[in-house]
């Protein structure tokens, strides 16, 4: 015990010596935390749109004012020509074109039907599929609105129509802030906690501390947890800024209990720091670890359920998320914050978190050597 | 606990895949000798050293160190030796007192004895003033002193040290052998690898290493009549020529 006072004491002195790493402990996170959710905007805004009309009836010109007031569309350019609109899409200025044919009012009216092309810019897909979903929905809802203006008998209407309303249950307003802040949080807890491990120790390797730690009596489960203990205290204290961020800032209070988070989170922190010091015993210098870290958490974000949902993934990588830790955390965090969830529907992720981290740590602890 | 002979080596061989680096040596070392481990760069000295302070297990022979073996006791090696390594082993970012505070309290010491030592060494070494700062604030020629001091805060039975004086000045170097010399007489054997010829002359034996294997082991003068040489450093050329092994 007195071994572990020593290297804890020494531990945290180096810790808050360096002003660097300070600085990114504490205030690298409440700036992310700040400037990520507001720019992982899942609404698409400002989807620039080059309308072609061939028309120019009067209900083009309803259709296309109906389609600006939406909010989500900017009017890039309004012409004739589909080549010169394809031109604007070739030079990144346009992501979405409508073409309205030539006679659109006259088939709409007499025919009562009338069709409309739309192309899609997919260079960038996430835009193109959504400005096209958001143009679907307001030429249908237009649509709807000629019928019953034409159509006045609802018997005489030549098809029935089945409409889907929904409601968003946990997150009414479907604010995506809701579930991108805690999500991001616990990105910033996995890299605070994996990547502060790992470069700790390797540091001590390449000056040759570590050498030096070797030749002492200092038992090995001592060192790893002179190690442990400061990152997993620095952890929670990064948790508990972010949380008061997710509040301050985003008016986000967790409809669970904070005991639940920081129960799951302690656990959660044992098993990341666990991954922190493998990757320090497989690494020779700082540079080894910041790519071999980085390569990981690379893995672990995009596979994460963050910003795409695990349920959409194929099978293979719905595989390969159930041995990522992100994404059970990421999966608790939402369950504890939006639908508060307590301890007992968490258990089964807090079991398979207690299993990462004795099988992360076992691992550390078995490759770390003190002798050659 | 046997005799007075500390450290005890028997056909002691490290193998690296097809690479001997240290070829069934066999010496020992008397308690409160200056015991030089001379050699190339690349001769083994360095996996040698490791050995016997169990940083390295042996791949066959016998050896022990302060009466434990070294393939099981190794632990207990640990509380009775020192080890100052040719990296600088002192944490940088921590004051000269931390740092002791640190080793010593590693090694079990009381709080007493460490502040008692601490203001010993301190006053010894006439850093007084220095207690305070951070290690990478000092000269380099400081550094290693403190470094040895350091590495026998604990009053260890041996300190083991590697190529200590690399990149010291003359003058320096100078205070350091003092320095080794008052540890020698305070019962502390000292086992030391270096490069410098003049250094192996203030030891009390000397073995010179070649290709792993220990070529030549006794006091300097005697080495030097038995190579017809008049100094240490016509005796380490002699040896080392036949040297096939590249340097590192």
């Amino acid at each position: 015990m007195r071994t572990l006072k020593f290297l804890l004491q020494k531990e945290f002195r180096q810790i808050f010596r360096d002003k660097a790493i300070i600085r990114i402990i504490f205030i690298m996170p409440v700036i992310q935390l700040l400037i990520l959710p507001l720019a992982a905007d899942y609404e698409m805004k400002n989807i620039k749109l080059s309308v072609v009309d061939h028309d120019h009836s009067e209900y083009s010109r309803q259709l296309i004012s109906k389609i600006t007031a939406s909010g989500y569309f900017l009017l890039n350019d309004y012409s004739s020509s589909f080549d010169k609109s394809m031109n604007e899409i070739e030079h990144d200025r346009s992501d979405l074109i409508m073409e309205i044919p030539a006679n659109f009012e006259k088939d709409l009216v007499k025919q009562d039907e009338a069709k409309i092309f739309v192309a899609v810019n997919a260079i960038n897909g996430v835009k193109g599929n959504l400005g096209g979903a958001y143009l679907r929905t307001i030429i249908q809802n237009y649509n709807t609105e000629v019928r019953t203006e034409w159509v006045q008998l609802p018997r005489f209407s030549p098809e029935t129509q089945i409409e889907v309303t929904s409601s968003n249950w946990f997150n009414p307003l479907m604010n995506y802030k809701y579930f991108m802040v805690p999500g991001i949080l616990v990105i910033l807890l996995t890299m605070v906690g994996a990547n502060l491990t790992a470069i700790n120790i390797v540091k001590e390797k390449e000056i040759g501390t570590i050498e030096q730690i070797n030749v002492t009596p200092v038992k090995k489960y001592h060192f790893i947890l002179g190690k442990l203990i400061p990152f997993w205290v620095l952890g929670l204290v990064v948790l508990t800024m972010g949380l008061t961020v997710a509040r301050v800032a985003y008016g986000i209070i967790p409809t669970g209990s904070f005991f639940t988070i920081y129960v799951f989170a302690a656990v959660y922190l044992l098993a990341i720091l666990g991954l922190g010091l493998l990757i320090s015993t497989y690494s020779v210098n700082q540079q080894q670890s910041m790519l071999l870290s980085f390569f990981l958490m690379m893995i672990f974000v995009l596979l994460g359920g963050l910003y795409t949902s695990i349920d959409s993934m194929p099978e293979w990588a719905q595989w390969i998320t159930k041995f990522n830790p992100v994404s059970y955390f990421v999966n608790v965090m939402r369950m504890v914050v939006l639908k508060g969830s307590n301890l007992a529907d968490i258990s089964k992720d807090l079991l398979i978190m207690g299993g990462f981290a004795v099988v992360l740590n076992g691992w550390a602890i078995l490759s770390y050597r003190k002798r050659s | 606990m046997s005799t007075d002979k500390v450290i005890t080596a028997e056909q002691l061989t490290k193998r690296f895949g097809d690479f001997t680096a240290v070829d069934h040596i066999s010496f020992e070392v008397q308690k409160g000798e200056i015991f030089g481990f001379l050699g190339a760069n690349g001769a083994g000295k360095t996996t040698a050293m490791r050995m016997l302070c169990g940083l390295s297990l042996p791949t066959s022979g016998k050896a022990t160190v302060a009466g434990f073996d070294v393939y099981k006791e190794n632990e207990k090696i640990k509380k009775n030796i020192g080890y100052m390594s040719q990296k600088f082993s002192l944490y940088d970012d921590l004051t000269v007192k931390e740092n002791m505070r640190f080793y010593g309290g590693i090694y079990g010491m009381s709080d007493k004895q460490i502040k008692d030592k601490t203001v010993f060494i301190l006053k010894h070494l006439h850093l007084e003033s220095e207690g305070n700062k951070l290690v990478k604030s000092l000269p380099l020629g400081w550094k290693q002193k403190l470094a040895f001091s350091v590495a026998i805060f604990h009053e260890p039975e041996i300190v083991f040290l590697d190529e200590p004086t690399g990149g010291v000045d003359p003058v320096t170097r100078r205070e350091f052998w003092n320095m080794i010399y008052q540890a020698a007489a305070d019962g502390i054997t000292i086992f030391v690898t270096t490069h410098y010829m003049d250094e192996a002359e203030y030891c009390n034996r000397v073995s010179i290493m070649v290709d792993g294997r220990i070529d030549a082991l006794d006091t300097p003068s005697q080495l030097k009549k038995t190579y017809e040489a008049t100094s240490m450093d016509e005796v380490f050329l002699k040896l080392a020529r036949k040297a096939v092994r590249n340097a590192d």
